[in-house]
């Protein structure tokens, strides 16, 4: 099974911050809307770099979404970036008619996301943004896994045409790709070869599939394939359909909700092509709770032991289950020409 | 019974013209907004009657610099229906200026048509700059517009909106007036069309938004106050606005409007926010609007 190296740790919001500047030395029309917090989702590098096309609007997300949209019908490349607490559930009527409705060409960095916002506590632990943004017509949702992934996503949903989202988080994170890692908008990236098994996780939870990877060969030589489910919409039909077809069993990993996010869309195009017994790994419909991020991922369950136990579990549903499809293809021939 | 009507192919010119003038145009309007409601079966007639008058004067007075010959045209004055329920007001105003036939307001509301029952997008109608519907946006939308004139292209460009008086309800209105006011937004016209009426009755008593000209000029705004159906009132406030640009304040106009004004039934009835004439009501209302 191939191998990966730790890199190094930094926050996917660092990927994001370099992204824009990066975007904005080769593009003129990317602008930035800033919602107080500039410094915290590293839009701060851009205000220094571009100030003329920076613009504070306030601790009013509701209002900047909107004006972004009115930008982006202005020719504009706005990127408004937020709390993801704030950047998808407190505006989503404006992401909703005036971004999406619109085709708006309107980016929005949500920042701070998921479990690991720590010590702020449960309101501040955004879990649940991905069900909402994904039933978005138009709305493309990209959830890097590293610092060097952020970065990429960033310039590549710049350079694309329509709504988009990029979540990222907070605290450091293990890296793992580089410069040179596939970075395709809508293409998942399969990170190991294997037959027992599909990991599709996205955001920092693919690193710890990766580490369950390593721990179900070592200990019981199952050789898991993990996927690297970047981008949450549209998602890969094709690299999921194939995994659960030779795999015959998945697991889903993410630092969000269990019900809406990545699990769903996976079982989406899961039941419809090629239905095979399913575990998922997130939070467990409850709210969080105040803590060290390390404390918290322990805690909730966003470890390579929580993945490593529904993968086990997956295969043993698989054998079961494999043996029951035998059973109801044995039915009577009357039945099939029904 | 049924309801059958013909659309007038008239087309009016967008050019300086004498108050007098505006009358037929708000009468052509206005017969439109009450045949194509009719056929709808649907749809709000009171606040596209109310506006008819301010309407008229921005979209045939010279005022609004559009070409419906080229409706990307780069250099346009932009228009931004944030009470998108006065679409039809809207889709009449885009029509008699040439944007699309006048035939196509009988599809109204209708599977297929461009004219969706709140301005759509993403059916490419000629002249509808943003879809708006869920109050409050349309005004954001415009700060957004006029800050990339402004702040970014730095052209001569203006952007009209027009928001409901108790739309202005909305919070996020409130949070568009600030960012308009922040970013100097002198070339951001907005008109509140103040004919206080709302579903549920009058703006007082549903949520009062009482005192309108010194809330805005407490956000930084220069208000204008006018009757809204004197022509003489809206072509000054227009003028007033454009001879502000460069002082580095919005305008708001706040026009006292009477809703479903020219059809004496509805005139001033909030009850007609909502809904459409029978085909015997649009019968009366169309032998007043000569």
């Amino acid at each position: 099974m191939k191998k990966y190296e730790l890199l190094g740790n930094k926050p996917t919001r660092h990927g994001f911050g370099e992204g824009l500047v990066a975007l904005g030395e080769k593009h003129d029309n990317v602008v930035v809307l800033g919602g107080d917090i500039t410094g915290s989702v590293m839009t701060s590098l851009f205000k220094d770099k571009f100030p003329e096309r920076f613009f504070s609007l306030g601790i009013a997300e509701q209002n900047a979404t909107t004006v972004a949209a009115g930008m982006a019908l202005s020719g504009k490349i706005p990127f408004f970036s937020s709390y993801s607490a704030f950047a998808a559930f407190r505006n989503a009527d404006q992401l909703r008619v005036s971004v999406c409705y619109n085709n708006a060409n309107v980016k929005i960095g949500g920042g701070h996301s998921g479990i690991t916002v720590g010590p702020d506590g449960a309101t501040h632990q955004s879990l649940e943004e991905v069900a909402l943004l994904r039933a978005l017509p138009n709305m493309t949702l990209v959830v890097p896994a590293d610092f060097e992934e952020a970065k990429k996503a960033t310039i590549a949903v710049g350079e694309m045409f329509g709504p988009a989202y990029i979540r990222f988080g907070r605290p450091n994170v293990p890296m793992f790709t580089d410069e040179n890692s596939e970075f395709v908008i809508g293409k998942a990236n399969v990170l190991t070869e294997g037959n027992d098994v599909a990991i599709v996780a996205a955001g920092l939870m693919v690193w710890e599939a990766l580490l369950a990877a390593e721990q179900l060969e070592k200990n019981h030589g199952i050789k898991a394939r993990v996927i690297n489910n970047h981008t949450i919409k549209p998602i890969d039909i094709e690299t999921i359909t194939i995994a659960a077809r030779e795999c015959g069993a998945i697991v889903t990993a993410e630092e969000h909700q269990v019900y809406g996010g990545l699990g769903g869309a996976v079982a989406e195009v899961v039941v419809k092509n090629a239905p095979v017994p399913m575990e998922f790994v997130g939070m467990p419909d409850i709210f969080g709770a105040s803590g060290e991020p390390e404390e918290l991922l322990e805690k909730f369950g966003f470890t390579w032991k929580a993945i490593y136990a529904s993968a086990l579990k997956a295969i043993e549903r698989k054998e079961k289950s494999t043996n029951d499809i035998r059973k109801v293809t044995d039915i009577p021939k009357y039945f099939e020409n029904m | 019974m049924g309801f059958s009507v013909e659309f007038s192919d008239i087309i009016f010119k967008n050019q300086k013209r004498e108050p007098a003038e505006f009358a037929e145009i708000a009468l052509e309007l206005r017969r439109d907004i009450i045949k194509s409601l009719t056929l709808a079966k649907s749809g709000h007639s009171g606040g596209p009657l109310g506006v008819s008058d301010i309407m008229s004067v921005l979209f045939f007075g010279g005022v609004m610099n559009h070409n419906p010959q080229a409706p990307d045209w780069a250099e346009r004055d932009r228009f931004v229906l944030s009470a998108g329920h006065m679409a039809p007001v809207l889709y009449s105003a885009l029509a008699r200026s040439g944007y699309f036939p006048a035939e196509e307001l009988a599809t109204l509301r209708k599977w297929g048509s461009r004219l969706q029952g709140h301005p759509g997008l993403d059916k490419k109608l000629p002249g509808v700059e943003t879809s708006s519907g869920s109050l409050g946006q349309g005004i954001s939308i415009a700060v957004g517009m006029a800050m990339s004139d402004k702040l970014i292209d730095k052209n001569d460009r203006n952007v009209f909106c027009i928001t409901g008086d108790g739309e202005i309800q909305e919070g996020t209105v409130w949070e568009a007036a600030m960012s308009a006011s922040h970013h100097k937004l002198d070339n951001l016209c907005w008109i509140v069309d103040n004919n206080d009426c709302q579903i549920d009755g009058r703006c007082s008593d549903v949520m009062n938004i009482y005192p309108l000209d010194t809330k805005f000029a407490s956000f930084g705004f220069d208000v204008i106050n006018i009757d809204g159906h004197n022509y003489e009132e809206i072509i000054a406030a227009f003028e007033k606005f454009k001879a502000n640009k460069g002082s580095g304040r919005p305008t708001v106009v706040i026009a006292k409007t009477f809703m479903g004004k020219g059809v004496s039934f509805m005139h001033d009835q909030y009850g007609w926010h909502g809904n459409p004439p029978k085909p015997e009501q649009a019968e009366q209302a169309l032998s007043e609007l000569v």
